[in-house]
C-alpha cells in the first residue's frame, strides 16, 4: 500500500486510515466526518490530496495535443488559469475528469484522479506523446486548504493569495518552499489547493495546521462536502459508459469545441458528444431530495409509481449542513420531463424522491 | 447476570426474568462514526438470534444491527429516528435500541461478560 509524505502526521492526528486508489489515506480525524464537513464550511478544513495525479505537458504543441483528448478550449485557456476538463473515449464516455492550468512557455499542468492516474499517463503518452512532452511529477504533494477561512488563514504566509480569484494559479515561494498554488478545490467552498515538492509538505502542512481555524479532514468529508456542492466525482457520475452530456457536464464542453464552433470536435467521441449536445440524451444526472430522514445511497434504483424503472442513484448519503440525507442520480430523460413522482427502493422500502437542482448548498466561490 | 455483549458489538441487559434491552456498545458507536439515522423494527415483530433487524446509517455508509437473542420486539427506543445522535452520546443508556422479550433464555449464555468483551475488542 502506498502512502503520502503526510502519512505520519496523519496517524499523529489520530486519523483512521483507510485503503484508497491504492493509497492508505485518512478518512476521518478523531473529530468525526460531520464535525470535519461542518468545519470545513465555517472555518478551514486542511486535506491532504497528494495520491491524486499531477502530469505536465509542455512544448509547442502542448495545448493544440490536449485538445484531441478533451471537449474543452485549451488553446485559448489565459495565462495561470484553470478549466475543468474530461478526456473523453472514442464512444464518448468519460476516462476521468481533471484541472487544467496554463503555466505559460507551452506548459500545462493537469491534475488528475487518483484511481485513474496510471490510466491518465499512458493514454497521454500514446496519444500526445510526440506532440509534446508528458512528465508525471511524482515527487510533488497536494494539499487543500477549503472553507470561508481559508484565505484568512494562507495570506498570513503569503499574502498575495488574498488577490487571487476563482480558478488562478499563483507560483509563490512560502518559507522558503516552492509552491504552486490554485484557489480551486472540490468542496462548493472557496479556498486553495497547494501543490508542492513531498519532501517539504509536512512542514507546510503544520504551518497551515497550527492556525486555531484549520483542522484535518478526511476523505469521508470530503465526499459529503462535494456531494452537497453537486460535484461530479469519477466512478459515481462519471464513467467510461455515459459520455459528459449524460452526465450533465454540458457547461464544460466549450463552445469553440462544439458544432459550428471554431475548432469544433476533433477529441474522441466528438460524434457522439456533439450528437447527445445537439439532439439531447436519453438520461441526465439530477439532484434528489429524499423525504424523510432515511439516507438513500449509491446504486439504489429509482421507479415510478407503477415500478417501472426510471434510473439509478450515483452517489448518496446525508449532507451534514443541511441536516437530511440528499443524492445525485442518473435518471431517465422522460421521468426529468414529465415530472414524474419517483420513489428509491432502500431495502424493500419506497422512499418518494423529489428531483431538485443542484447544487444543495450555495457555492461560496471567490470570484473578486 | 448484569449486561452481556455480543461479538456483533451490541450489549444485552438482562431486565426481570426474561426480557432485555439492547444497543450498540461505545466500541461499535466509535466504529460507525456519527450516526444520522437508525431504521428500527415495529413492535410486535419476532426476531431470531443472527436475523438483521435494525439499520444503522452514519454519514459514510449503512450497517446492521444483528439480533443477539431471539424473542419478540417489545418495545423501541423511537426517539432515535429523530435523535440517532444519542447513540453517539450515550449508547450504553439514551441511546438504546429495543426491548426483547426472549423466547429462549438459555441464549444468553453465548454472550460474552464485559472483561471477555474487553479482551474480544482487543484482538
Amino acid at each position: 500500500m502506498l502512502t503520502t509524505s503526510m502519512y505520519q502526521m496523519h496517524l499523529d492526528a489520530g486519523a483512521k486510515m483507510v485503503p484508497f486508489a491504492g493509497y492508505e489515506m485518512p478518512v476521518s480525524y478523531p473529530l468525526g466526518i460531520k464535525k470535519e464537513h461542518l468545519h470545513t464550511r465555517n472555518n478551514a478544513g486542511l486535506f491532504d490530496v497528494s495520491h491524486m495525479g499531477q502530469i505536465r505537458l509542455s512544448g509547442e504543441g502542448a495545448k493544440a495535443a490536449l485538445e484531441s483528448l478533451v471537449p474543452v478550449d485549451i488553446i485559448d485557456l489565459p495565462l495561470m488559469k484553470l478549466r475543468y476538463a474530461l478526456f473523453t473515449n472514442k464512444d464518448g464516455g468519460v476516462m476521468d475528469d481533471l484541472m487544467v492550468t496554463n503555466l505559460g512557455d507551452d506548459s500545462l499542468f493537469l491534475v488528475v484522479n487518483a484511481a485513474c492516474k496510471e490510466a491518465d499517463f499512458e493514454h497521454l503518452l500514446n496519444n500526445i506523446g510526440v506532440e509534446c512532452k508528458v512528465e508525471f511529477l511524482e515527487n510533488l504533494a497536494l494539499l487543500a486548504l477549503q472553507g470561508p477561512k481559508a484565505h484568512e488563514v494562507l495570506a498570513e504566509i503569503a499574502p498575495s493569495t488574498s488577490e487571487m480569484t476563482f480558478m488562478t494559479a499563483k507560483q509563490l515561494v512560502i518559507n522558503g518552499i516552492d509552491c504552486f498554488i490554485t484557489r480551486s478545490g472540490y468542496t462548493g467552498e472557496d479556498g486553495f489547493e497547494i501543490s508542492l515538492p513531498a519532501k517539504h509538505a509536512q512542514k507546510l502542512a503544520q504551518l497551515l495546521h497550527s492556525h486555531d481555524e484549520v483542522e484535518w479532514v478526511g476523505l469521508g468529508a470530503r465526499d459529503s462536502l462535494r456531494l452537497e456542492a453537486g460535484l461530479s466525482l469519477y466512478g459515481h457520475e462519471l464513467d467510461n459508459d455515459h459520455s459528459p452530456v449524460e452526465s450533465s457536464l454540458n457547461w464544460a464542453l466549450s463552445k469553440v469545441r462544439r458544432t459550428g464552433g471554431e475548432r469544433e470536435g476533433n477529441y474522441l467521441g466528438d460524434n457522439i458528444i456533439m450528437n447527445h449536445l445537439n439532439e439531447g440524451s436519453e438520461s441526465k444526472i439530477v439532484g434528489l431530495q429524499p423525504e424523510g430522514r432515511m439516507p438513500v445511497r449509491d446504486g439504489a434504483l429509482i421507479e415510478d409509481e407503477l415500478g417501472n424503472e426510471a434510473g439509478q442513484v450515483t452517489s448518496g448519503g446525508f449532507g451534514p449542513s443541511i441536516n437530511r440525507p440528499i443524492a445525485i442520480a442518473r435518471i431517465k430523460k422522460n421521468y426529468i420531463e414529465n415530472q414524474s413522482k419517483l420513489f428509491a427502493l432502500v431495502r424493500d422500502k419506497k422512499i418518494a424522491v423529489e428531483i431538485v437542482k443542484l447544487p444543495f448548498i450555495k457555492q461560496n466561490y471567490y470570484r473578486g | 447476570m448484569g449486561i452481556k455483549f455480543s461479538e456483533d458489538h451490541e450489549w444485552v441487559e438482562l431486565k426481570g426474568d426474561d426480557q432485555v434491552v439492547i444497543g450498540i456498545t461505545d466500541f461499535a458507536q466509535e466504529q460507525l462514526g456519527d450516526l444520522v439515522y437508525v431504521e428500527l423494527p415495529e413492535v410486535g415483530d419476532e426476531c431470531s438470534r443472527g436475523e438483521n433487524i435494525s439499520v444503522i446509517e452514519s454519514v459514510k455508509a449503512a450497517s446492521d444491527l444483528v439480533a443477539p437473542v431471539s424473542g419478540t420486539i417489545i418495545e423501541v427506543n423511537s426517539r432515535l429516528e429523530d435523535e440517532p445522535e444519542l447513540v453517539t452520546e450515550d449508547s450504553m443508556g439514551e441511546g438504546w435500541f429495543i426491548k426483547v422479550k426472549l423466547s429462549n433464555t438459555s441464549e444468553l449464555d453465548d454472550l460474552m461478560d464485559e472483561s471477555a468483551y474487553n479482551s474480544f475488542i482487543e484482538e
